[in-house]
């Protein structure tokens, strides 16, 4: 299927993947990298054991722990018999099939987006696919890449394809400089705050303009791993030198003339001039401010300094109340409870040095929980080694072991009902934290400063009295 | 599945994540059953596990197969336990004017069909089922068509795929048609334009 025809990243990564293509029905789309955790996968291994197949291509398959795992004490057997369970039952299914499993203890344990990068599994060109909808992550290096369902886990497992149809493609362009305290985190609730939580909806979306191109490669994942909650398939970005400089000499990323080959191919993968595209947005850089949630779905969220907006419907009634928050009230100055730095959105190295670079010789504000969630034992053994641990223990705030954490409320780390949660991860749906528990997203640099002053704060504000 | 008449469950929300159709602490299961009794989980029962009574399946005046929500149902996570939870309750058709694209996939990949209407259907869908609860939808998956009962001459089309209607017409398998192209797959593995070292 190839033509001269300008293409776009997506059409090239995609149609390069392409099986099987048939009128009336999906494509049969080819993966290379398929990474599976404790929640969605028993279900589909106890498929191939029902058919009596093998696992199609374990060199292609990946296993970690991250979702129902305590985030201490990862050394002692887990307390909560289902949870344990769940997790043997991970170890036993890969022992069975063979699969690579870096489980708790393993030093490349981990959160299933953050360890694929940084162990250089994670490459541009690929199709890539978890049974977790945050999977959207890993376009940030140029691959296709995007969560499915535990029946298409079992498609994979299979066949190492899966039935997809195409989605239609968008780009959304983030031009010129941001202000100062504005992250990456910033740009993309920004973004879904202007589309909607269903804006993106049976597209995969494109990112780039020269805000985009300046992130650093964690910036870019958790611009990518949101795309999802503006109900896109995934986030794709141009992989660049950035990328390269990120993915060499990783543990498996290519070597010698294996990477030098890789480069020269990665090079010919950003889009066409000229190249169309079935929707396309363009904002301004200068435009976005610190972003926070006042409401239950992601699209909820305003500049810091602008105050609850006017509900639009029952819906958004129904969010306000669950939130505890009245229309026309000031975001800033609220006080909250709790603070989550951590998830597949913001758990990265650099999202835990810029925290340490904020709380240096502050502490967190009286009857305020402070917790850090390293998304990897590699994030954690380097944050040890720069010494960030001390940092956040003379603030106040507490370093926990790596995994999904209070992102989701499903291991023990939960918020309790009514308080209030500063959050650098990705959904604040009601009950997401945990029963009855209110989700604020922001960026790890808005959490942090909110951990220090104990209320939202306009962190612009606070880096100008530096 | 061909032919559905059912009573409806009105569930008149937005934007309905799938963190609310099964809450992420009753995913600790390794099988597929018994997901139904925690379906809505957190708006079905109070913190002392007893049923609130002004949430829908709480109340025995809706009965029935369909289930009709507000638009952007299922967004959110891509927990297939959503999809078997709907499911195991007794639910075969999800109504709505607009789904999320993983939920969606999921529904179909456990027989569940999620009927997208209009808006204005949708509309109207609901307020007939408030003002009389026995109000059934009848839906023709052959024809692709829905109707309210007493209503034929406003049948709403909706679009399916072509090769998801013959698995749910049929009960065919994905797995069963992916395997069936082993050896397209083999050729696929061995001509690869590009191979990745890992």
């Amino acid at each position: 299927m190839s033509s001269n025809k300008p293409r776009t990243l997506f059409e090239k990564v995609w149609d390069s993947h392409v099986v099987q293509r048939k009128e009336n029905y999906p494509d049969v789309l080819y993966i290379d990298t398929h990474f599976i955790h404790e929640v969605t996968s028993p279900q589909a291994f106890n498929g191939l054991r029902g058919r009596g197949i093998e696992l199609a291509r374990v060199d292609q398959t990946w296993g970690t722990a991250d979702h129902n795992v305590p985030t201490k004490d990862q050394h002692l057997p887990i307390k909560e018999a289902l949870s344990r369970h769940q997790v043997e039952t991970l170890h036993k299914n890969c022992d069975e099939f063979g699969v690579k499993l870096y489980g708790l203890g393993h030093p490349f344990q981990g959160i299933v987006h953050v360890i694929g990068p940084e162990l250089g599994v994670t490459q541009p060109g690929k199709t890539i696919v978890c049974g977790d909808s945050h999977t959207s992550t890993h376009g940030a290096f140029g691959s296709i890449a995007f969560g499915i369902g535990t029946s298409q886990v079992e498609q994979v497992m299979s066949t190492q394809c899966t039935l997809q149809n195409k989605p239609k493609a968008m780009r959304i362009v983030v031009d010129g400089d941001l202000q100062e305290g504005v992250t990456a985190k910033d740009i993309v609730l920004y973004v879904i705050s202007k589309l909607s939580a269903s804006g993106g909806t049976g597209y995969f979306v494109e990112f780039a303009g020269s805000a985009i191109s300046q992130l650093s490669m964690e910036g870019r994942m958790t611009v990518c791993n949101m795309s999802i909650e503006m109900g896109a398939r995934g986030g794709i970005i141009a992989p660049d030198q950035t990328t390269f400089d990120y993915l060499e000499g990783r543990e498996f990323s290519p070597k010698g003339e294996a990477w030098e080959n890789s480069v020269k191919y990665w090079k010919s993968l950003p889009t066409d001039d000229g190249a169309t595209f079935d929707a396309e947005y363009v904002y301004d850089a200068a435009d976005i401010a610190p972003m926070v949630t006042y409401g239950t779905n992601p699209g909820m969220g305003v500049g810091v300094d602008k105050s609850v907006p006017i509900p639009e419907s029952e819906s958004d009634k129904k969010a306000l109340e669950y939130m505890g928050l009245q229309e026309g009230e000031s975001l800033i100055g609220k006080p909250i409870d709790y603070v989550f730095i951590g998830s597949c959105t913001n758990a990265r190295i650099e999202d835990l040095r810029a925290v340490a670079e904020f709380v240096k010789g502050k502490k967190k504000a009286d009857g305020v929980n402070v917790w850090i969630v390293p998304g990897s034992k590699q994030v954690e053994k380097q944050a040890i080694a720069e010494g960030l641990d001390k940092i956040y223990a003379e603030a106040g705030f507490e370093l926990r072991e790596p995994g999904c954490s209070a992102c989701l409320g499903m291991n023990e780390d939960k918020v309790p009902a009514g308080m209030y949660c500063i959050s650098t991860s990705n959904r604040n749906f009601e009950g997401r934290q945990g029963p009855g528990a209110r989700t604020l997203l922001a960026s790890p640099l808005t959490a942090a400063a909110a951990a220090v002053s104990g209320h939202i704060v306009d962190v612009r504000e606070q880096l100008a009295t530096v | 599945m061909k032919y559905i008449k059912s009573t409806c469950v009105p569930l008149k929300i937005e934007n309905v994540d799938t963190d609310q159709i099964i809450p992420a602490r009753f995913l600790k299961a390794t099988t597929k059953e018994g997901f139904g009794d925690n379906l809505f989980r957190d708006w079905r029962y109070d913190k002392q596990d007893q049923p609130i009574a002004d949430f829908v399946l709480n109340q025995d005046t809706y009965q029935g197969e369909i289930l009709v929500a507000g638009k952007n149902f299922g967004c959110g996570s891509s927990r297939e336990h959503a999809a078997w939870a709907i499911g195991d309750y007794g639910f075969k058709i999800v109504v709505s004017s607009f789904f999320a694209d993983i939920f969606r996939g999921n529904s179909l990949n456990n027989g569940i069909l999620p009927l997208i209407v209009s808006e204005e259907f949708l509309a109207e869908l609901f307020a007939d089922i408030k003002a009389n609860p026995a109000t059934t939808l009848e839906v023709d998956l052959e024809t692709q068509k829905a109707w309210i009962s007493g209503k034929e001459d406003n049948k709403q089309s909706f679009e399916i795929d072509e090769y998801k209607k013959m698995c749910l017409i049929n009960g065919y398998d994905d797995i069963d048609y992916l395997l069936s192209l082993k050896e397209e797959i083999a050729k696929y593995e061995s001509e690869r334009p590009y191979t990745f070292n890992v």
